[in-house]
């Protein structure tokens, strides 16, 4: 399970955890999220988060 | 080979040359800034003190390490004093530097009201990293803190100080919350989930004047009453840095002028961000700031693209009430339409075509962001 953080504004998004406010299921990958997701927070892209180690 | 120069840090900077540096590993790229260089989120700015952030804990990645991983050279602390166009050079407080092609991302100055009093001088703004460090430092044994304007960074830093604990009062001459992007009857929205966490509104009058008293300060107001409070935060708006452009012959209005190329009046110079004015708009929040750095990276890497803006919700971070909101020009045509109201309300513009062409989401709603957004455009009943 990997760790994501938005560039722009900060957000994590935790493989682990998911995202139950956009029905993102815990446990699922980064890869599997779609591509025209967009950050909750800032809005800005996929392509726009990092993986990061936590 | 004289390198791709970039002038500014922040957000546009560091995106652009991000942009740049994946579709070309080799062009030599220099960046300049007048600050540290270090990496931070912007957006965070204004919601960062209910988080107990320090300046320092807000750094993301620092100067050397982005240097690194751009694989760019970086001058940071450093002011860039004259562009001279014809010979493509740079004249900076430590030397002249040469460019190939330049990149202006030099953002904006916090916009100063002109108040009257002995302690006008001690109103603070925050729009940078080194911003926030001082207004910390001024607010740490503060308790009463006076915000001047209530529009998207008033409302927003006065949610984040009052969930940190302090009491704010929030001063506006408009008549209601963020009324340069949304009706009243949304904006009105976050009077009462700001005053639930212990923020006073005090619209629909101004600040004359900022005294010493006692320990902190005495603000008049115009209506003559007098508001006491221990620092004071001035959020008022932005005025793009057109200053070196101008002064370079540039072509100005705004902000600097670029075409959907982000091309200024000389075909070597580009602008983004902030102190850009693409096509006659400003525009001064990320998500354009992420398309143009975008766009640009493409032009300069020799391909023809235009900068193009999908529909861009603005995401108003007031955490007791959230809010989303695509906004309209102040002269389209059409009506804001009441769509839904429950714990907070959603409000659709319709244009003169029946089109959905911009919308409001506050409270429960602001999460139908996206899905908005994809209704844009489509016929809406009246």
């Amino acid at each position: 399970m990997k760790v994501w953080q938005c560039v722009v504004c900060g957000f994590i998004y935790d493989e682990a955890v998911g995202l139950a406010a956009e029905g993102i299921k815990p446990g699922t990958k980064w890869a599997d999220i779609p591509e025209n997701w967009a950050c909750p927070d800032c809005g800005v892209a996929k392509a726009d988060f990092e993986m990061v180690e936590l | 080979m004289k390198p791709a120069v970039v002038l500014g840090s922040g957000l546009a900077g560091y995106t652009l040359v991000r942009e740049l540096r994946k579709l070309d590993r080799d062009v030599p790229i220099t960046l300049i800034t007048r600050d540290s260089g270090d990496y931070y989120s912007k957006p965070m700015l204004s919601n960062a003190f209910a988080q107990g952030k320090t300046a320092a804990n807000l750094v993301i990645t620092t100067a050397s390490a982005m240097a690194g991983q751009l694989g760019c050279s970086l001058l940071p602390h450093t002011d860039v004093l004259h562009i001279d166009r014809e010979r493509r050079q740079l004249r900076t407080a430590s030397g002249v530097i040469g460019y190939e092609r330049l990149v202006l991302a030099l953002g904006a100055d916090p916009i100063r009201l002109p108040l009257q009093g002995d302690a006008a001088a001690a109103v603070k703004s925050v729009n940078d990293l080194a911003d926030y460090a001082v207004f910390r430092g001024a607010i740490e044994n503060a308790k009463h803190i006076a915000i001047i304007g209530g529009g998207l960074i008033g409302c927003e830093f006065a949610n984040d100080l009052a969930s940190a604990g302090y009491a704010v009062t929030v001063i506006d001459p408009t008549a209601y919350p963020l009324s340069g992007l949304m009706p009243e009857s949304a904006g009105k929205q976050l009077l009462a989930p700001l005053a639930a966490l212990g923020v006073a509104c005090r619209f629909g009058v101004a600040v004359k004047a900022v005294n010493k008293h006692a320990a902190g300060y005495a603000l008049t107001l115009t209506d003559d009453s007098m508001l006491h409070c221990d620092a004071v935060l001035s959020a008022v708006g932005l005025r793009p840095r057109i200053g070196l452009a101008q002064s370079a012959g540039l072509a100005v209005n705004r902000g600097i002028l670029v075409d959907a190329q982000l091309r200024s009046s000389d075909a070597a110079i580009f602008a983004l961000g902030d102190c850009a004015e693409i096509e006659g708009r400003v525009l001064p929040y990320v998500l354009p700031i992420m398309h143009a750095a975008r766009a640009l990276a493409q032009v300069l890497s020799g391909n023809d693209v235009r900068v193009e803006f999908p529909a861009m919700p603005v995401v108003v971070k007031t955490s007791a009430h959230p809010i989303a909101v695509l906004p309209v020009t102040r002269d389209a045509v059409g009506d804001w339409k009441l769509l839904a109201n429950g714990h907070g309300i959603k409000l659709g513009f319709v244009d003169a075509q029946d089109q959905l062409a911009g919308f409001v989401l506050t409270g429960e709603y602001a999460t139908e962001r996206n899905a908005m957004s994809k209704q844009l455009g489509t016929i809406v009943a009246r």
